[in-house]
């Protein structure tokens, strides 16, 4: 069976996710993500008519707690993992996006 | 009489002062010391931090008098923030992570008296069966030097095993407090999607994603549940179902109590040794008047398809959040050759952080999960799969009009070798095959030793409660520990 994937469309998948792979994993995944879709089509094929889907199983109740501001981290904290932080600033440094 | 339970006589020899929180976290440290080294459960230890707290706790006797944990030493899988201490979700990408803040369930273990000893290895991000997914460390089986812990918690489950702490905590989305705690020969409950508050647990797959306890007996199991369980201002997801004294259940009474069994799940690909360890456990809860049911779970056969579609999906959206910008690494600018212009845009600084932080088996997830949810395939793919999620559901609440509990082996094989499913992803998920489906359906499940194999590895059997049911559960477990003796065989590594 002709794999239903090819070197294109998983350079188009890594874009979305914003990932960069190398040619060994290019077509690495390319096997291992169409053998899955292979074993998972067991699943395209059950009859789900008028079924809807479970987004995630409520656990009722949930704790909901009123809406009012309460401390949160302070910019310091916040900034302390930054790969390249501005703490004068207060603020996270990244590439040029602009300009 | 209730099994011989570590972590409850742990915390009595240091409530009744027989020993100090000092001494039973020095026991613990030594323990790692002397153990670790060969078996690589911990990729943190945090021994200074572990003995100043125990020694505040001791100059503070009267102020921790009835901490339910009080003294035990617990160690914490390292997906779970601790903070000032280092959480690395076992990935490349946070090496470096220096929480800010506690989660919940660490802050809770805390405040009933335990004491963090260390952060144990894991699968990156909780992705894998084996451990061997860790960025970090080889985690070993404390039975077998050859074999992997299971996974993803791996070392939370050989910790306890090893008993170089008598709790841990762990993380499950689809068995990783189950598996590996089948392997290792100990108690794991993933409790109810909701009981406890998942705040500071790093996300893999948040409709699926639950921490919960692996310790040596339903006893120790219930003791800690009872502590991290409850409703969380800090997780709306979190449910404000009213927690009770878990080991309050603990009855050993099974009478009345019906348990189902899928049986015709069973016919196929589980080893014999395996089934014939199950089935001895069916007859000594059945000897202690529970009775068995046949049952069937129709669509439980498709979990592993749905499983890994789902959570695969939500991965994909959960790790974009790992970018190089607000914490955990950055690759800069790769230098331009002779005559190129180096790409320094944010988009390549994106692409070129996330190819060297993630490991393959953490990409291999996120491109299922982005084609999954990509344009013109999320009907077919994602959208099919929560409509065979709900089949799943109901499946288990019809099974659950009969019967109290749903038995199964936890594992269709004992602990694999390290190196043999590694590079054949498929392999790996279909071992997945009896502990997706509690987690797709929102239901709590726990596993508990029952035998070994004829290479003597540790099996363990699993039984999949009503939402919001541990006690159930735990009951179930207790009362078979009160039978038999296999959580009390300790393994060979245990010098």
């Amino acid at each position: 069976m002709p794999s239903r994937f090819t070197t294109a469309d998983i350079e188009r998948v890594a874009q979305l996710a914003q990932l960069e792979l190398g040619p060994e994993e290019t077509e690495m995944f390319t096997r291992q993500l169409d053998e899955f879709l292979d074993y998972a089509a067991e699943v395209l094929a059950i009859d789900t008519s008028g079924i809807e889907p479970t987004a995630y199983v409520a656990s009722h109740p949930l704790s909901d707690r009123d809406d009012e501001v309460r401390p949160s981290l302070d910019r310091a904290a916040a900034l302390a993992n930054a790969p390249d932080p501005a703490p004068a600033a207060g603020l996270f440094r990244v590439p040029r996006v602009i300009g | 009489m209730t099994p011989s339970s570590p972590l409850r006589a742990l915390r009595d020899a240091v409530a009744s002062g027989e020993c100090s929180a000092v001494d039973a976290v020095r026991e613990s440290l030594s323990r790692i010391e002397r153990l670790d080294p060969a078996l690589g459960a911990f990729l943190t230890v945090a021994g200074d931090r572990a003995l100043a707290r125990a020694a505040e706790l001791d100059a503070h006797r009267d102020r921790w008098r009835g901490a339910p944990l009080l003294g035990v030493p617990v160690a914490v899988k390292d997906n779970i923030c601790t903070c000032g201490v280092r959480t690395t979700a076992g990935s490349r990408m946070l090496e470096r992570f220096v929480p800010p803040y506690d989660a919940t369930a660490v802050a809770r273990l805390e405040r009933a008296g335990a004491v963090i000893v260390g952060k144990t290895n894991c699968d990156e991000f909780g992705m894998g069966s084996s451990t061997e997914n860790s960025a970090f460390a080889l985690t070993r089986n404390p039975w077998a030097a050859d074999r992997t812990p299971g996974g993803s918690s791996g070392g939370s489950a050989a910790a306890v095993a090893a008993d170089l702490t008598p709790a841990a905590l762990g993380s499950d989305t689809g068995g990783s407090i189950r598996q590996p705690a089948a392997f290792c020969g100990i108690v794991g409950l993933k409790p109810t999607y909701g009981r406890v508050s998942r705040y500071g647990l790093i996300a893999f797959a948040s409709s699926l994603d639950q921490i919960g306890p692996l310790a040596r007996t339903a006893y120790d199991a219930a003791l800690v549940l009872t502590v991290i369980a409850g409703a969380d201002g800090a997780d709306a997801t979190a449910s404000s179902e009213p927690v009770a004294e878990f080991t309050a259940a603990l009855t050993g009474e099974l009478r009345g109590v019906r348990i189902g069994v899928p049986r015709s799940m069973l016919a196929a690909g589980v080893d014999a040794g395996v089934l014939r360890s199950f089935d001895e456990a069916l007859d000594v809860l059945a000897g202690r008047g529970a009775e068995l049911v046949e049952i069937e779970l129709p669509h439980a056969r498709h979990a592993i398809g749905v499983y890994y579609l789902i959570a695969t999906a939500e991965a994909s959206s959960n790790l974009a959040r790992y970018d190089g910008v607000r914490y955990g690494l950055r690759v800069p600018p790769a230098a331009a050759g002779p005559g190129e212009d180096a790409d320094n845009s944010l988009r390549a600084m994106y692409a070129r952080t996330r190819r060297a932080g993630f490991g393959p088996e953490v990409k291999r997830r996120i491109m299922l999960g982005t084609y999954a949810l990509s344009a013109g395939y999320y009907d077919a793919y994602y959208l099919k799969a929560q409509r065979v999620r709900t089949l799943i559901l109901r499946d288990y609440d019809r099974a659950f009009e009969r019967v109290d509990a749903v038995a199964a082996p936890t594992t269709p094989s004992p602990a694999f070798r390290i190196g043999e499913r590694i590079h054949d992803p498929l392999q790996m998920y279909l071992g997945d095959v009896f502990t997706v489906s509690a987690p797709l359906a929102g239901l709590p499940a726990i596993s508990v030793p029952c035998g070994f194999s004829a290479e003597g590895l540790p099996i363990g059997f699993q039984l999949t409660g009503r939402r919001f049911d541990e006690a159930m559960l735990l009951r179930i477990a207790d009362a078979y520990q009160r039978d038999t003796t296999w959580h009390e065989r300790r393994p060979p590594v245990h010098a």
